[in-house]
């Protein structure tokens, strides 16, 4: 008689905390999908960055994949946005010295006029290749919303990084070192 | 607790009320009481019964309507708070990040908007606490209704014909008195009649109908369950896209949440009806009210990639082109683009005349697109203005260079320089609306403003709910619930002969008593049965007497 009351009381607490625990793990999961939902949630940190093909001032095509085996140091930028510009000359100066070892620089324009990338670029005298993104397709793929926003992607072409706001040259230079092949 | 034993030999878990098997009253309240508290049949709510670990502790405060009524609350005040100021989702900034939206805040709204930024209401409904509450909500439900129904149902199926005469006369439908020999015969056949379920056991008849109405407050819970969980199911990715798209005329953008697809804006049109041609009888309507908007229309042309492009590739193939109206949604594939609001005249082109400043003679006419400006223009007469910069939304000089805010032409400027036959070294000068400046002294040239053309943007908004069949299905359980708890009742009678011939009899149901009296009158003409009372009636005049006599 007792044994029995206490099997029903263990079934019970058993029943209990399985159905509370499911609750709880469907709303855990739920919370964690809208904090996750407004972030950068198709770029997360060891994913395959999005492969794109893009068009520079000089009519070349940039296609990610091309640099495969090399660290591509994507940087999404806009005339109108000043820690953009800020960042730039720095950019700038870093290629240079990573260029050999195997980092790329592209800098994503988001939709601007062909006149004022180019006099953007010859303003600061930029080296790297600058390719624009008419239709906002690349920004919608790789979801970028404040600007400047980088991407570091590895020799291995996985997602290394990503940087929201204005970087120092001594911020690029750490990354560049990150994503240079070994 | 312990168990309760009733005078009956039958034992009852702990908590009961009224007897599982005779409906004798268990408890002190119960049996000084002159009606007997039907709710649950008398049987325990479960979570009552035991709080020993920390799980039951959890449980009970579930099971608790209390609670449950407090989270609801909790919920309505939230909700209704988030609809002070409009969600941060449908605030327009130029450009979005988490800085723009605070100042959007602070600058339109004032302080208010400062304090309600800064409580996270701007996006009250995403935030982690507001999705715990409808959580808690859930499992509320979930748990409260557990608690009752188990019981409820075991009580219900398990129930006895014959119950305790104590049982019976705190009924509010009671009658004891002398019957015919035939009575319980001719009672068992009306009631059958009546499409009563009859059964019968030794001196005693149960007669019961429409008990699947007591299930209707559970399954309308099932059904707000079954919707939580469509909301629930918006969160993940792929089941849900509401997304907004600011496309301007002649554009051609990437659209949001839909990889592959592309749309251009072909053209913008506000159409207001007019009061002519057929709309005359408008005409009132219109001069009480002024403008009234008849069209608002996006032509679009949507455009898919094939499978294997890359984004930013351009090798795009037209799916269709579609004139978007007021709900007359673009489709496709599962989406569906709406019309939801509309920019007009923002610059589009900018039309200049190169003019000497001292003769008022124009060298010709230059249009400079602002969306996409050229490096020369060379007008007929063999002059030619160059363009040094372009500054979509100029903003001011910062050391000595030209600024823009944005990238939109909201206020243009231009460096230019100007060569003519006649000042072939060039002059250079800075253009916005209204003000020139001409940093290298006097210029003998100048660009004389002449025109502007615009362009309209259209506000389109992306939807994709691959969760409204399942909110439909909680909605359709949900209402399934109501009308089975609404229009139904549970209605039981049961009746007893006693050793001396007499007849006692008890009715009850969980609403419309006045149903259960007339299908109780026409029982009782066929079968002779004695008078009855409504002993809550009884109760309620007694104590309004009362009340009258005492001063």
């Amino acid at each position: 008689m007792n044994g029995k009351k206490n099997k029903k009381k263990t079934n019970r607490l058993i029943m209990r905390s399985v159905i509370l625990l499911l609750l709880i793990a469907a709303i855990g999961y739920t919370i964690y999908n809208s904090a996750t939902a407004d972030d950068v949630s198709l770029l997360e940190v060891g994913d395959d960055a999005p492969n794109f093909s893009l068009t520079d001032l000089d009519g070349n095509q940039h296609k990610l994949s091309d640099y495969r085996g090399q660290g591509v140091f994507l940087n999404f930028w806009g005339t109108w946005c000043e820690p953009c510009k800020e960042e730039m000359p720095a950019m700038d100066s870093q290629y240079g010295e990573y260029k050999d070892q195997g980092v790329q620089v592209l800098a994503v324009n988001i939709a601007q006029s062909d006149f004022e990338v180019q006099s953007f670029s010859d303003q600061f005298k930029l080296s790297f290749p600058i390719v624009i993104d008419k239709t906002k397709d690349v920004m919608t793929a790789y979801n970028i919303r404040p600007l400047p926003t980088t991407v570091l992607v590895n020799p291995e072409g996985k997602i290394e990084r990503v940087v929201t706001g204005e970087m120092t040259e001594q911020d690029i230079k750490g990354y560049m070192e990150e994503i240079k092949p070994e | 607790m312990e168990k309760m034993q009733c005078t009956c030999g039958h034992i009852n878990p702990p908590g009961t009320v009224l007897c599982e098997a005779c409906g004798r009253s268990l408890t002190e309240k119960e049996q000084n009481s002159k009606l007997v508290d039907m709710r649950y049949e008398g049987t325990a709510r479960r979570s009552q019964t035991y709080n020993k670990s920390i799980v039951d502790k959890i449980w009970n405060f579930f099971s608790s309507v209390k609670v449950g009524v407090s989270i609801i609350v909790a919920l309505l005040v939230a909700a209704a708070i988030g609809t002070i100021l409009p969600q941060e989702q449908y605030v327009t900034v130029p450009v979005r990040t988490d800085a723009t939206i605070e100042a959007y805040y602070s600058d339109v709204y004032g302080s208010i908007g400062k304090v309600y930024y800064f409580l996270g209401f701007n996006d009250l409904y995403n935030s982690f606490w507001f999705i715990i509450l409808v959580g808690m909500l859930a499992i509320s439900l979930i748990i409260a209704s557990l608690d009752r129904f188990v019981p409820l149902y075991r009580s219900l199926k398990n129930q006895r014909v014959l119950r305790h005469q104590s049982f019976m006369n705190k009924q509010r439908i009671y009658a004891e008195g002398p019957a015919d020999a035939d009575s319980m015969q001719k009672a068992e056949a009306k009631l059958k009649e009546l499409k009563y379920k009859v059964s019968t056991d030794k001196n005693g008849l149960l007669a019961e109908k429409g008990r699947f109405s007591r299930w209707g407050p559970y399954v309308n819970h099932i059904g707000l369950i079954i919707f939580l969980f469509g909301v629930m199911l918006r969160m993940m990715p792929g089941f849900y896209v509401d997304e907004t798209l600011w496309l301007r005329e002649g554009e051609t953008r990437a659209i949001p949440e839909a990889p592959g697809y592309t749309l251009e804006n072909k053209g913008f049109e506000v159409e207001n009806y007019t009061g002519e041609d057929g709309e005359e009888k408008f005409g009132e309507a219109l001069d009480r009210v002024g403008t009234v908007a008849k069209n608002y229309q996006t032509d679009v042309v949507l455009y898919q990639k094939p499978e294997d492009a890359l984004p930013g590739e351009t090798n795009l193939e037209k799916v269709k082109e579609y004139p978007i109206r007021v709900n007359q949604p673009l489709k496709f594939d599962g989406y569906a683009v709406y019309q939801m609001d509309f920019k007009e005249d923002e610059l589009k082109t900018m039309t200049f005349a190169l003019t000497n400043k001292e003769t008022e003679e124009s060298l010709g006419n230059l249009t400079i697109d602002l969306i996409n400006p050229e490096k020369e223009y060379t007008l007929d007469g063999g002059s030619v203005v160059k363009l040094l910069g372009y500054y979509p939304d100029f903003s001011g000089f910062e050391d000595g260079e030209p600024q823009t805010k944005t990238p939109l032409p909201n206020n243009p400027g231009f460096l230019i320089e100007m060569t003519t036959p006649e000042t072939p070294q060039g002059e250079t000068s800075f253009i916005t609306i209204q003000n020139t400046v001409e940093p290298f002294g006097d210029n003998d040239y100048k660009l004389a403003f002449q025109s502007v053309e615009t362009r309209d943007v259209s506000g389109l908004t992306i939807r994709k709910d691959r969760t409204l069949p399942i909110l439909g299905l909680g909605g359709l359980i949900f209402m399934i619930g109501v009308a089975q708890g609404m229009y139904f009742n549970h209605r039981r009678f049961w009746i007893q002969q006693q050793a001396d011939g007499g007849i006692i009899l008890a009715g009850h149901t969980n609403k419309n008593w006045f149903g259960l009296k007339k299908d109780l009158d026409q029982v009782k003409e066929y079968a002779s049965l004695p008078a009855y009372t409504d002993q809550q009636e009884e109760i309620e005049k007694l104590e309004k007497e009362e009340a009258e006599l005492t001063p």
